[in-house]
């Protein structure tokens, strides 16, 4: 059993003066999220993540396909009860302390009394927030709204957590305490789907990713394996410029200075580089592979046409 | 999913059940309330003046509403042969004050507050101020002439009123000459069923209400039938006094002379003759008001 | 469910106090103290008439004010402030969260009223001097009351789950303005002919009738009420309201929320 099964979800929206257009949202979104994974769902703004959340969580309703979360389908409201969910900056009854939402949102998800009791005390210190345990959330600031969120989104113990943009409008220790926090879930199990547009975070955290644009899946797969898969650069250094000529149409760029030369070359040209390099007695003094990163990666899926494909 | 199209399914039906519900529980609730719910508000009306300042300019819709409670009131209280119409004045006097051009209101009253229990209210005396009311606001309607003529000849007995009524009406301008014809029969000073005929066929031409209407032609169709019968007694004398008894039946008559055909009623249905010379109709339900006239006669004035 | 149900439902009761709703009852106090020496040049049982109109007035009214003014944001206040995003990803059904918002709505009016009706006997006591027998009745006009809050509570929580608050505070006051008015609506439906027959008669057993729930001008004068018409009353009421209920369940269950 997948923890989250994703087939064919779609969601467009009518638009138009008579609602007869559509403009998709999400365009036949597929994927499967293994339990225990922590899953990074990346891409740039307005490309379907929230809408994927929000269809996940049943706020908003899809016009074609289904989703499963732990082999339920998520009409099933009772398979909420294992589900954790931080929105996008996220709003609470300001009206309500937050020991006071963390009781009443733990009662929803069915955590019975003594337990509430137990937890919440538990949890308000784990997240920062235990001095400010009777203080209405009104007065609350931006960074701490968020820990209120990531609190009600563990309160009931999920097992599987949904985070759109955990680490928005927080300062930088803020984030780090969040990353800490999301890597404590993990160390503990836990199934993490993580939505953001900044990459060194999922870079970070994530074992695999997904990348979204335009509604459409651009690209998935192990962190590891797709950076090294727009990597495969090597950068090679060697004295005799005089060899230049015969390989420029090899390099991917070089830089001259007197008789030294550094150049990029992709790394399946590297040995004919070389090859010719020592014909054409160039001395070689360094050659270093360079490693892509999640960003190039991430660049080259959402500039291609849409027609392009993983 | 199936389970959720069947939840809604269930839901709608039991939105519908519980509509329906809820019309049967409101009729009970009807039922149960009778008569006293046009009283219980009614009974504290306010005055005329304070309603005109609450209805904030409506003063038109609230006349309607008090003209329609006033024709809803005396049309349930009519049908259970109330004996009391307390609240028609009232209603009528303060649908007019919110509104005094609602000319249909004192056409209503004038029929159906002058005349006597069961058929009205019994007070002619509060009729005739309503008219006058409604002549003071709308003076060019000499119709309304005609209404307090009536309510003063048939109601009040009172035929120099009336001939004064019928005057006044007949110098308005556009008034039809036949005001002028009635004021000359009120002018007689009597009572008779020709010109009390004469008036409701007036009503009955004028109105533009069907209750009004209903009564008009009921009147008529009682007048016609009285006079009929009077007729018909009288020529039954004359076989009598010819013959030396009395006639089997209408054929005994007609061989004599003294009729032409069997004689019909309003309705189309023959006159009953009876054993000892009298007439009747058929039908006495469709004539409530038989004998109205002719045995008033006897009513000094 | 029902912890969930009554979990929303006493919340919903928490955000009105802390509102700061139940303040009205300050205002309703007021009222109640300067009306009777207001009309005490007149004589004592004028007083004691205006100060049982006046207080069984204000019960209904200022009733039906909150009703409506807690009542349109109810829904859309939630989805405007995406307070329910956090709710909806709980395994709350959305015919809860409806169901609780007009209980904890209901409890708010109840308990309201029940301090108004202890205010209104208080005072009632001052006036007279003594609590009669037959100032019993009033409770039954207070209960009619509550029955009118059922109706308008539904109403308005009907048009929250689907439109603005502006709207829906037109929308809910339309109907009450109209269902005081339910008998003439179905006067004319009576007075009317064919195709406008049927509307009006339509329209006369779909809008709230507040008419027949009225009783306070003759509780004022010690009339008693039938029973029947309590029985009758109150089948109508909860029939009502139920259905408009089950209505705002139905379109709220399928709203794509923004």
């Amino acid at each position: 059993m997948h923890a989250i099964e994703i087939d064919n979800l779609t969601k467009s929206y009518p638009v138009g003066f008579w609602k007869k257009q559509f403009r998709p949202a999400l365009k036949g979104l597929s994927l499967r999220v293994e339990r225990g994974e922590t899953f990074g769902f990346i891409g740039p703004n307005g490309a379907g993540k929230t809408t994927t959340l929000k269809l996940l969580m049943g706020i908003i309703f899809p016009t074609a396909g289904s989703a499963h979360i732990l082999g339920k389908d998520i009409a099933d409201a009772e398979i909420k009860k294992k589900v954790g969910f931080l929105p996008e900056q996220p709003y609470f009854y300001d009206y309500l302390n937050p020991s006071e939402l963390l009781d009443y949102y733990a009662s929803l998800s069915g955590v019975s009394a003594t337990e509430r009791k137990k937890r919440i005390p538990e949890l308000l210190e784990r997240v920062g927030l235990a001095d400010s345990a009777r203080k209405q959330l009104r007065k609350f600031s931006k960074g701490m709204l968020q820990r209120v969120g990531i609190a009600q989104a563990i309160i009931h113990d999920p097992e599987v957590i949904f985070l759109d943009e955990p680490m928005s409008g927080l300062d930088p220790i803020g984030r780090h305490e969040i990353r800490e926090m999301i890597q404590g879930l993990k160390d503990a199990g836990k199934t993490i789907f993580f939505s953001t547009h900044i990459l060194s975070d999922a870079e970070a955290l994530c074992d695999r990713v997904a990348v979204v644009h335009k509604g459409e899946l651009r690209g998935i797969g192990v962190m590891s394996e797709l950076r090294s898969s727009t990597g495969g650069k090597t950068e090679v250094i060697w004295e005799g410029s005089g060899a230049v000529p015969r390989v420029a149409q090899l390099l991917m760029d070089s830089h001259v200075t007197g008789e030294l030369v550094r150049a990029t070359v992709a790394s399946e040209n590297l040995d004919t580089l070389l090859a010719r390099l020592r014909e054409h007695q160039g001395r070689l003094i360094s050659v270093t592979p360079l490693h892509g990163t999640l960003e190039q990666y991430f660049l080259s899926r959402t500039s291609e046409p849409e027609a392009a494909r993983v | 999913m199936k389970q959720t199209r069947k939840n809604i399914a269930t839901a709608a039906l039991l939105l519908v059940g519980c509509f329906a519900g809820s019309v049967f529980a409101l009729r009970a609730v009807d039922e149960s309330r009778g008569n006293e719910a046009t009283l219980e508000e009614v009974l504290y009306l306010p005055s005329s003046k304070m309603l005109k300042r609450l209805s904030l300019g409506y003063s038109g819709l609230l006349a309607d509403i008090y003209w329609t409670r006033a024709v809803q009131y005396f049309g349930s209280k009519h049908l259970q042969h109330s004996q009391r119409y307390d609240l028609l004045y009232p209603l009528l006097d303060i649908a007019t004050d919110l509104d005094p051009h609602i000319i249909v209101a004192y056409e209503y009253g004038s029929v159906f507050l002058a005349q006597q229990p069961p058929e009205g209210a019994g007070e002619p005396d509060k009729a005739v101020a309503l008219i006058q009311k409604g002549i003071r606001e709308n003076p060019k309607y000499w119709r309304l002439y005609f209404n307090l003529g009536f309510v003063h000849y048939i109601d009040r007995n009172d035929p120099r009123a009336a001939q004064e009524a019928f005057e006044k009406g007949s110098e308005v301008p556009g008034a039809l000459p036949w005001m002028k014809v009635m004021a000359a029969r009120m002018a007689e000073h009597s009572k008779d069923p020709g010109t009390a005929a004469a008036l409701w066929e007036g009503v009955l031409q004028t109105s533009s209400d069907h209750s009004v209407q209903n009564t008009a032609k009921l009147h008529l169709d009682s007048l016609k039938a009285d006079l009929d019968i009077q007729e018909l007694e009288r020529r039954i004398q004359i076989y009598r006094e010819r013959t030396g008894s009395l006639p089997a039946d209408w054929a005994a008559m007609e061989r004599t002379g003294l009729l032409h055909g069997i004689p019909l009623d309003p309705n189309r249905a023959p006159y009953k003759l009876l054993a000892d010379g009298k007439v009747e109709v058929q039908d006495a339900s469709k004539y409530p008001y038989l004998g109205e006239w002719l045995y008033n006669q006897e009513r000094p004035y | 469910m029902n912890t969930r149900l009554s979990a929303i439902t006493l919340n919903t009761f928490r955000e009105a106090v802390r509102d700061r709703v139940l303040y009205n009852l300050i205002i309703f106090v007021l009222l109640l103290v300067a009306s009777a020496p207001l009309f005490s040049q007149i004589s004592i049982g004028m007083q004691r008439l205006i100060l049982v109109n006046v207080g069984l007035s204000s019960i209904s009214l200022f009733g039906v004010i909150i009703a409506i003014f807690i009542g349109i944001g109810l829904v859309s206040k939630e989805i405007e402030k995406r307070t329910l995003y956090t709710i909806l990803s709980r395994p709350v059904r959305r015919w809860e969260f409806i169901a609780g918002k007009y209980f904890g709505l209901m409890m708010t009016l109840a308990v309201n009223a029940g301090l108004m009706t202890l205010g209104f006997y208080i005072a009632l006591f001052i006036t007279q001097g003594v609590l009669k027998p037959a100032d019993a009745w009033m409770l039954v006009s207070i209960y009619f009351s509550v029955l009118e809050f059922l109706m308008m509570t539904a109403i308005t929580l009907l048009f929250s789950s689907f439109s603005s608050p502006i709207f829906a505070a037109i929308f809910s006051f339309a109907l009450f303005v109209i269902g005081t008015f339910a008998d003439d609506l179905r006067n004319f439906a009576a007075l009317a002919q064919g195709v406008t027959k049927w509307l009006a008669t339509g329209a006369a057993y779909a809008v709230p009738n507040f008419a027949s729930l009225n009783v306070i001008s003759r509780v004022a004068h010690d009339q008693h009420i039938a029973g029947k018409l309590i029985l009758y009353n109150t089948a109508y009421a909860l029939l009502y309201s139920a259905a408009v209920v089950i209505a705002a369940i139905l379109i709220f269950e399928r709203r794509n929320l923004k």
